[in-house]
């Protein structure tokens, strides 16, 4: 356990967008340059009415599993994979990020992409984790999903779409609410309600 | 250079979300402060009950606080799942003086003239929960101009615009986790929660960790503000110490003579997962140049 007591977050706000979002933000590389691939999807509240003014983070291997630390993700130079991005949805509750299928990081593991998001009305931000839809035997493998019921299981994998970009949506709140994750052992932080249970 | 996009944020459809949308818009009974204040006490009697009864101290904001009412369908109301970190999650994403220019972090020098204000110095170190520096990190941050408004379409709160003030700025942090901006003392600001809703002046504040758990957006506040009591977002931290550890000093050590009042501020971010080498826990400048 730390020794420190962490600071708390606040949300975001609506207006960052004249602070967060930089040119090239959701380009990991370039569109359509070799390998490069979609990865898309609509963030939804409790209602199921889009959300307009949320942003999201990825940040990924590359698509041989390497953990990549390269700088350079604020001033892109086009060449160098550096494997995070950031991208705000557009009016209508879409992001896009143009990126490349983030390999195993060990053999025989699921490779999936970490994502945070933020959003207006959102207190503090949320981490998830969006998977590969291939190869089954990884993803029945995979700690986190496999500690998972199959409902709640299959809102942390993508669509593969026919274009073989991803497609993937998240949901704040509601029956088919994502799988948000809490990284601290001892239960301190994060509390959702009043009185969890 | 830092960019001049003061016209562009303004000229820009896409960057455009809805401000809050509540107070008067809905045809709904107008929500007043002291309709709020109640439940802000409830919810705070409900914490103070528990805390006797043994409870621990929560150190986060709810992510269920009603009294901010965009929150209410923004809310995940399952358990947050807990996972342990995996390889990715275990490291930060890089960044470095390729993608920060050392003149971003003064907001005072972005445009021909001084911006309208009190200039002030705000400083501090990004550490982990072991204590351990935070270097070469990035640090966001974004805020009102003095009168308390936002270059950004969509805020209409009719206060002036100052040409010279965009609010926005960057740096990296230093060996030792440092990090410090020249800026202006935002003004507080009004927003459409419910009736007569006002800010308390905030910095607002993006950190990255040694590892993306460790990832964190928040807001930076000023002593002494006579808004804590009123406003939902802060009390939306429901521990009052927790609620401090947003709360700069003033620090006389830190002004600057005939220039800058000075504001000191530590971040703590959560505690790091992985078993660090040698070369990581005495610092990495984190750039390649």
């Amino acid at each position: 356990m730390s020794k420190l007591t962490p600071t708390p977050g606040q949300t975001v706000g609506p207006f960052y967008g004249y602070a967060l979002p930089f040119n090239k933000d959701n380009e990991l590389l370039a569109p359509g340059s070799p390998g490069s691939i979609r990865l898309q999807g609509t963030v939804y509240d409790g209602a199921g009415n889009t959300i307009p003014d949320a942003i999201l983070e990825i940040w990924q291997p590359d698509s041989e599993g390497n953990v990549v630390q390269r700088t350079g993700s604020l001033v892109r130079d086009g060449y160098t994979f550096t494997g995070w991005g950031r991208g705000s949805v557009g009016n209508s509750g879409v992001y896009t990020f143009t990126t490349v299928n983030p390999g195993p990081t060990a053999p025989g593991a699921a490779p999936f992409i970490s994502v945070a998001v933020f959003a207006r009305g959102l207190m503090n931000r949320l981490f998830t984790r969006v998977y590969l839809p291939e190869n089954e035997e990884a993803l029945a493998n995979d700690p986190l999903l496999s500690s998972l019921d199959p409902e709640r299981r299959k809102t942390l994998i993508a669509r593969r779409d026919p274009d073989g970009g991803l497609t993937w949506d998240i949901r704040l709140q509601g029956g088919d609410e994502t799988v948000f994750l809490d990284f601290q052992q001892d239960g301190s932080l994060d509390p959702v309600t009043e009185n969890p249970a | 250079m830092p960019q001049d996009n003061t016209a562009q944020a303004l000229e820009s459809e896409e960057l455009v979300p809805p401000a809050e949308p509540h107070a008067a818009h809905d045809g709904k009974k107008v929500e007043t402060q002291a309709d709020l204040s109640a439940e802000i006490s409830a919810i705070g009697d409900r914490y103070a009950q528990a805390l006797k009864n043994g409870k621990g101290p929560e150190t986060m904001p709810r992510l269920d606080y009603a009294p901010y009412r965009s929150s209410i369908l923004r809310h995940p109301t399952k358990s947050l799942h807990h996972a342990d970190p995996e390889t990715i999650e275990l490291y930060s994403p890089a960044f470095g003086h390729q993608d920060v220019h050392a003149l971003e972090s003064d907001l005072t020098i972005q445009h021909n003239g001084e911006p309208q204000g009190e200039r002030i110095i705000v400083a501090g170190r990004v550490l982990d929960g072991d204590g351990r520096p935070v270097a070469g990190q990035l640090v966001e941050i974004w805020q009102a101009n003095a009168s308390g408004r936002y270059v950004h379409k969509r805020d209409q709160h009719p206060a002036p615009l100052d040409p010279n003030f965009t609010g926005v700025g960057r740096c990296i942090t230093g060996a030792d986790g440092s990090y410090s901006f020249t800026t202006i003392k935002p003004g507080a600001y009004p927003w459409k929660n419910h009736l007569n809703a006002w800010r308390p002046a905030h910095i607002h504040f993006s950190m990255f960790g040694s590892e993306f758990t460790q990832r964190i957006v928040t807001q930076m506040y000023f002593p002494g503000d006579q808004l804590f009591p009123l406003d939902p977002i802060y009390q939306s931290i429901v521990d009052q110490d927790a609620r401090d550890r947003l709360v700069a000093q003033y620090d006389h050590e830190l002004t600057s003579p005939e220039w800058a009042l000075g504001y000191k501020w530590d971040i703590i971010l959560t505690g790091s997962k992985r078993t660090w080498t040698e070369n990581e826990a005495y610092g990495d400048a984190g750039d390649e140049e």
